[in-house]
């Protein structure tokens, strides 16, 4: 028995997600090592921006530095931010309360657009017509902009919550589509036969063979999708609502206050990524060691 | 209706780019019910299609299939497949993909788990049950398929090519293990190979195929050799190599009469 395995030739399936983790992190590359190099480049790119401002550097593009805010300034505004205690103005412990609503929005949003992306792209992968029916239409679709969207949308559906959330369902929705579709369209035909003739009938074939073997591909598109949902959120945040971190820049702009501005910024970009690795372990959790994420995808 | 599998006057047409072409044509066959048929043939000789169309894939263009006196309609769990390329779920254990057939049948989570284990047991793998298919070797991963359509107690047992992508002393290590649990619970077999040796090893009789759409002529059945040889055979006997070659001479006689 053992030495069927010990002489067998290797599989010529791809082997498990984990081995590539072996051939990184050894020897000299350790965690902490890991980490002070990534933060070498963070390091410098504060340096510069503090002496920047500091020297009024004029940069091409016409970037003139000395209207940005002292990292150390935006330092402080981001702890008063959400701390508070050091600025005390309209601002001070709000974060959590605008995080919290723009939060809402893009769940909302891209919970909407999983909802109807995973099953039209399965649908796509799998049948002939319906992906004859559903791909060019998606592909006119695609290549128009949210920003494009923001004055049709705030004719029909006004501005605030609900325009905000369309517009990231409609953002998200396009990666989401698109991975599940072609996913599935990879699968092989033979799993296909093997849930056939183990007693599969035509339809469960869908959620029990598609979704799992094109779960690599689908995740990939959630992700990709989520992160849009951020992206789109401070444009659908711009106008018509008073809570979130994208109405929060808006009126930091208005009113100058370009530590705010910055400090927004980072906490939206936070706020991805975060979400994106909160998503990475929901579906871990989900599946436990399952192989359903790809290479280097695990979070 | 003593024939578990009855094939009659079976044809198989495929449409191509430069018109039909008949791939298959005038099979007629039946099996016994625990029977173990092996078929051989060089590529291209319609084996393979043979074994889809009973196994539900294809649509025979002609002709009459009935196994278990039912005519074909599709796949289903009374005609298990073993394919070269096993077709295991990489997403499920090797216990899960077990039971996945049992479950489809309606099977309580307990009992398809049971059965799942039980049939681990037959070939071998308990101790991997936990693993996931993409963490065997090859070998291993076709005794779990074997195990996962042994689980759904099928009428019929198709093995395409079973043991092609495995290495020799694997591939040994399977025919004998294949050869105690068909005798042991008595399985109908339908096995395609382009080994011979294999074929005398394992079959009561050895269906040789000829033919094929590169031949000219649709593939077709030449002969078919009983193999008396009783269940401990010795691929090393006299017998046992000159039913080898007899059959042999029957595979290549076409190619050798054409050159």
């Amino acid at each position: 028995m053992t030495a069927t395995a010990t002489l067998a030739p290797p599989a010529t399936r791809p082997v498990a997600p984990g081995s590539s983790r072996r051939r990184r992190g050894r020897g000299i590359r350790s965690l902490p090592a890991r980490i002070a190099l990534g933060l070498v480049v963070p390091v410098l790119f504060i340096a510069f921006w503090h002496l920047g401002r500091e020297l009024q550097l004029e940069l091409p593009f016409g970037i003139r530095m000395g209207y940005l805010p002292y990292p150390a300034d935006v330092a402080v505004t981001l702890w008063d931010f959400a701390f508070g205690g050091l600025r005390d103005d309209a601002f001070s412990t709000t974060l959590w309360q605008h995080l919290g609503a723009s939060a809402l929005r893009v769940g909302a949003g891209f919970g909407l657009a999983t909802l109807i992306a995973v099953p039209v792209g399965v649908l796509m992968g799998r049948f002939y017509v319906m992906d004859s029916l559903f791909d060019p239409f998606i592909n006119l679709i695609r290549p128009i902009p949210a920003t494009a969207w923001v004055p049709l949308v705030a004719l029909l559906i006004g501005i605030g919550d609900q325009a905000t959330i369309f517009l990231i369902t409609l953002s998200a929705f396009f990666p989401i589509v698109l991975g599940a579709a072609s996913g599935t369209r990879q699968v092989p035909e033979r799993l296909v036969e093997a849930a056939r003739m183990l007693g599969t009938t035509r339809a469960a074939v869908l959620w029990r063979v598609m979704v799992p073997a094109a779960a690599p591909a689908i995740v990939n598109g959630l992700r990709v999708g989520l992160g849009l949902a951020w992206v789109i959120l401070v444009l659908g945040e711009s106008t018509g609502v008073n809570e979130g971190l994208g109405a929060t820049i808006t009126l930091a702009r208005d009113i100058v206050r370009t530590d705010l501005i910055v400090a927004g910024m980072i906490v939206i970009g936070l706020s991805g990524f975060l979400s994106d690795r909160l998503l990475s372990l929901v579906l871990r959790l989900l599946v436990g060691r399952r192989p359903v994420f790809q290479k280097g995808a695990r979070g | 209706m003593s024939a578990e599998i009855h094939i009659a006057g079976l044809e198989k047409r495929f449409a191509t780019a430069t018109g039909d072409v008949l791939a298959v044509a005038n099979v007629s066959l039946d099996v016994a019910a625990g029977e173990f048929v092996a078929v051989v043939g060089a590529s291209g000789c319609g084996k393979s299609t043979l074994l889809r169309i009973l196994a539900g894939f294809e649509e025979p263009s002609g002709g009459e299939v009935t196994v278990a006196g039912a005519p074909i309609s599709g796949p289903g769990p009374d005609r298990g497949v073993v394919f070269q390329d096993y077709g295991l779920f990489p997403w499920l254990t090797v216990r899960e993909n077990v039971a996945y057939g049992p479950s489809r049948r309606g099977m309580s989570r307990a009992a398809a788990r049971a059965t799942a284990d039980a049939h681990l047991e037959t070939v071998g793998l308990t101790r991997f049950a936990q693993r996931f298919p993409g963490e065997l070797s090859g070998g291993m991963q076709q005794r779990v398929a074997i195990a996962r359509v042994l689980a759904n107690d099928p009428a019929v047992m198709l093995m395409d090519e079973p043991f092609g992508a495995l290495d020799a002393l694997t591939r040994s290590d399977l025919q004998v293990q294949l050869r105690r649990i068909q005798r042991a619970e008595g399985r109908t077999v339908v096995f395609i190979t382009h080994s011979i040796e294999e074929a005398v090893y394992l079959a009561d009789r050895v269906v040789v195929m000829t033919g094929g759409a590169s031949h000219g002529v649709p593939g077709h059945i030449r002969a078919v050799v009983p193999v008396p040889l009783g269940d401990d055979r010795d691929v090393t006997a006299p017998a046992f190599n000159a039913l080898k070659r007899e059959i042999s001479e029957l595979v290549h006689e076409r190619t050798a009469a054409v050159a």
